[in-house]
């Protein structure tokens, strides 16, 4: 092998070459997330995207130790390492987190994810939410919001998509008592590094979400992940915030509201919406859905106190 | 020699002593009856600083063995306990253990599976790890659970090993029962089992992917290698056994372990604790003048097929006690020991017998109900039924089964 080639990506955390699909936002998040780990960090991954483009033996880009064992225990494997770090003694020195897609994190690993949470395990998981099972084809996950056409949630003449809202995990993640919850977005990278150093730097259980549109399973062009990902926050669908034990509630502020149909109409997953007679009170429901974010998450009044990058 | 303490001490508690000198970094685990004792001593240790474990209580046995799946993999040593659906719920990661080559010992407490929901023991579910790729240990007394658990670990983590071993041990019948065990010192266990030199685990100084995804390309190679692992295991279960003879004095068989075979015109074949009921019956049957003995497969992963054959040698006909069933063939320990005899030098007729099912008594009637059996199929030349069911109460079976 060309040791140029080796020198020139030694020093990366998680270089190019993986396999992920054109303008995947989860693979832009795990950039983000290990400039903000550094090297001393053990990753663990349930099955998902994010394992499978990345770990194809004998092929790797991960440049820090990373473990993959099931699709449904992430968490508990990182308690595992987290314990055998303390008896190592390095518990000080080297951090913990997961990195998991929503359907290892909202629905299969959830009850691993309760017992982390609960038992107080020193571990960061950040799940990357591309709202359906992406990898396996584009299955409806509880994480799936509300009127989104998947394979396993199809409109049709008689269904419009998914009738449920999405499930609220950091709300969960929160009710365990854990010192740090924040939701994050690809499309504000600056915000998402911080909010991972944030987390890193408080002892315990942390939750965060990172919002990561999918350009095959959302149906749009590779070219726009960054902008439909800032237009999801900017409709008010995926708020923006921290909560930790110093600070209540930090939000990211939105002065000026995109309405949802701007964010929608842009994704083959919510195209049924618009194309049949008679969906508007869908539309509605939807828009009522970023409303009482507004509203919960108090996104609409002025001098917000968080970085605005 | 090492001269260890004799005490009366219930089964859990033996095992729990084992566990404690083996000095685990991760003792992870969920409760389930029978394997309760064992995880609750361990626990009071930790509490009263005399186990230096982090313990940690897992959600659910799923979780528990996931836990300790990140332990392992992170460089240090790892145990759990349990039983029955427990142990099924720990299944995929069982597989993964095996194929990871992360060596986690566990404690199998043996129980019946649901449905019908029962607590007493037999061996379907630790015996549904007959492919997952780990070693299983089964044992007849308390003593032999005290001693293979101080074996397991050296056997798990041998570098030419380094597989996942289960300890089976028939709940209640050996884990609740209070027997005379031999417990040994602190420094005479630590000269036999030296701390956890892992090959590989997880560190930034070193970075390394655990748990790839493979295709057509790498699988068969994979499969090979931890196939080959298994093999390896069999030298090494009898060495071990030999070494902790040396060192303790006890010696409970290492792969098989047989009785009264020499000239044995019928042979019994069996594990765990019914053992020590067919030693006594076999004594009681020769006294009467029947050729009868006794092979005890004490390692059913890797299955010990080069001993068998030379064990039975000229015996007519080898009668398997099986207490888990495949169900549409026949027991899974007749069937592998019907591989096993294939080709043996003389071959034997093999009848697989469904004996002991949810703690179903086995006593002296069983085993001369038995032995009557194997001399009419040796009189008539052939087994009549590849699973024979004793003791089965036709009479409270619905018609049609009758």
């Amino acid at each position: 092998m060309d040791e140029s080639i080796i020198s020139k990506y030694d020093e990366m955390l998680f270089t190019p070459g993986h396999r992920a699909c054109p303008g995947c936002g989860a693979s832009i998040a795990v950039r983000a997330i290990l400039e903000a780990t550094g090297p001393d960090v053990i990753v663990v991954s349930p099955t998902g995207c994010v394992e499978t483009f990345t770990a194809q033996y004998p092929y790797s880009p991960w440049g820090v130790p990373w473990l993959h064992v099931l699709f449904e225990n992430a968490a508990a494997v990182a308690s595992g390492v987290e314990a055998a770090l303390k008896k190592r003694g390095l518990a000080d020195k080297v951090k913990v987190i997961v990195i998991g897609g929503d359907g290892g994190t909202h629905d299969i690993g959830l009850g691993a994810l309760s017992g982390m949470m609960e038992r107080g395990h020193n571990v960061t998981y950040i799940c990357y939410d591309n709202e359906a099972y992406m990898n396996t084809g584009v299955q409806r996950s509880s994480a799936t919001p509300m009127g989104a056409s998947t394979m396993t949630s199809p409109a049709g003449t008689l269904a419009w998509g998914k009738e449920q809202p999405k499930k609220n995990l950091p709300a969960i993640a929160l009710a365990h008592g854990i010192p740090y919850v924040a939701t994050a977005s690809i499309a504000f990278p600056k915000d998402l590094t911080r909010k991972v150093k944030q987390a890193l730097a408080i002892k315990g259980p942390k939750y965060i979400e990172v919002h990561s549109p999918c350009p095959i399973g959302w149906g749009f062009d590779a070219a726009q992940t960054i902008e439909i990902a800032r237009l999801a926050v900017q409709t008010g669908l995926v708020p923006l915030y921290e909560v930790s034990e110093d600070q209540p509630l930090q939000v990211r502020k939105l002065p000026k509201r995109v309405p949802v149909v701007e964010y929608l109409r842009l994704q083959r997953r919510f195209r049924h919406l618009f194309e049949a007679e008679g969906r508007q009170a869908y539309l509605n429901l939807i828009q009522a859905i970023a409303d009482e974010n507004v509203i919960r998450y108090k996104l609409g009044e002025q001098n917000s106190e968080i970085d605005q990058n | 020699m090492a001269h260890g303490k004799l005490s009366v001490m219930e089964g859990s508690m033996a095992i729990a002593q084992a566990i404690k000198a083996c000095r685990p970094d991760v003792v992870s685990a969920y409760p389930i009856t029978p394997q309760t004792h064992i995880i609750e001593s361990l626990a009071q240790m930790v509490a009263n600083g005399e186990l230096d474990a982090e313990y940690i209580r897992a959600d659910s046995e799923f979780s528990a063995a996931s836990i300790l799946a990140g332990a392992s993999a992170t460089g240090v040593r790892a145990y759990t306990a349990s039983s029955s659906q427990g142990l099924l719920l720990m299944t995929e990661v069982i597989y993964y253990l095996a194929r990871t080559r992360l060596p986690v010992v566990f404690t199998g407490a043996n129980r019946q599976v649901t449905a019908p929901i029962g607590l007493q023991p037999d061996h379907q579910d630790t015996m549904s790890f007959r492919d997952a790729g780990i070693i299983e240990l089964y044992v007849e007394d308390v003593q032999e659970a005290y001693d293979t658990h101080l074996q397991a670990f050296k056997i798990a983590e041998d570098h030419d090993v380094l597989l996942p071993v289960m300890v089976c041990v028939d709940g209640f019948v050996l884990t609740h029962v209070y027997e005379p065990v031999k417990t040994f010192e602190q420094a005479d266990v630590d000269a036999f089992l030296p701390p956890y030199d892992p090959a590989h685990y997880m560190t930034p100084e070193k970075p390394m992917v655990f748990g790839s995804g493979t295709d057509d390309l790498n699988t068969m190679e994979f499969h090979y290698m931890n196939h080959q692992a298994v093999l390896r295991a069999r030298d090494k279960i009898e060495a071990v056994a030999r070494e902790y003879e040396a060192m303790f004095g006890h010696y409970h068989g290492g792969l098989i372990d047989t009785y009264a075979t020499e000239d044995a015109e019928v042979i019994l074949v069996a594990m765990g604790s019914v053992i020590g009921t067919l030693r006594e019956a076999v004594d009681i049957l020769r006294g009467e003048g029947v050729k009868v003995g006794l092979i005890k497969v004490r390692s059913f992963r890797p299955f010990p097929t080069e001993a068998l054959k030379q064990a039975v040698g000229r015996a007519g006909a080898v009668a398997v006690f099986d207490r888990a069933l495949s169900f549409g063939f026949q027991g899974v320990l007749a069937t592998d020991v019907k591989t096993a005899l294939y080709d043996a030098p003389h071959r034997p007729l093999v009848l697989g017998l469904m004996a002991g099912f949810g703690g179903r008594e086995v006593n002296l009637d069983t085993v001369r109900e038995i032995v009557q059996r194997a001399r009419r199929a040796l009189d008539a030349g052939r087994v009549p039924h590849e699973a024979e069911f004793i003791g089965l109460k036709t009479e409270t079976l619905p018609q049609v089964f009758v």
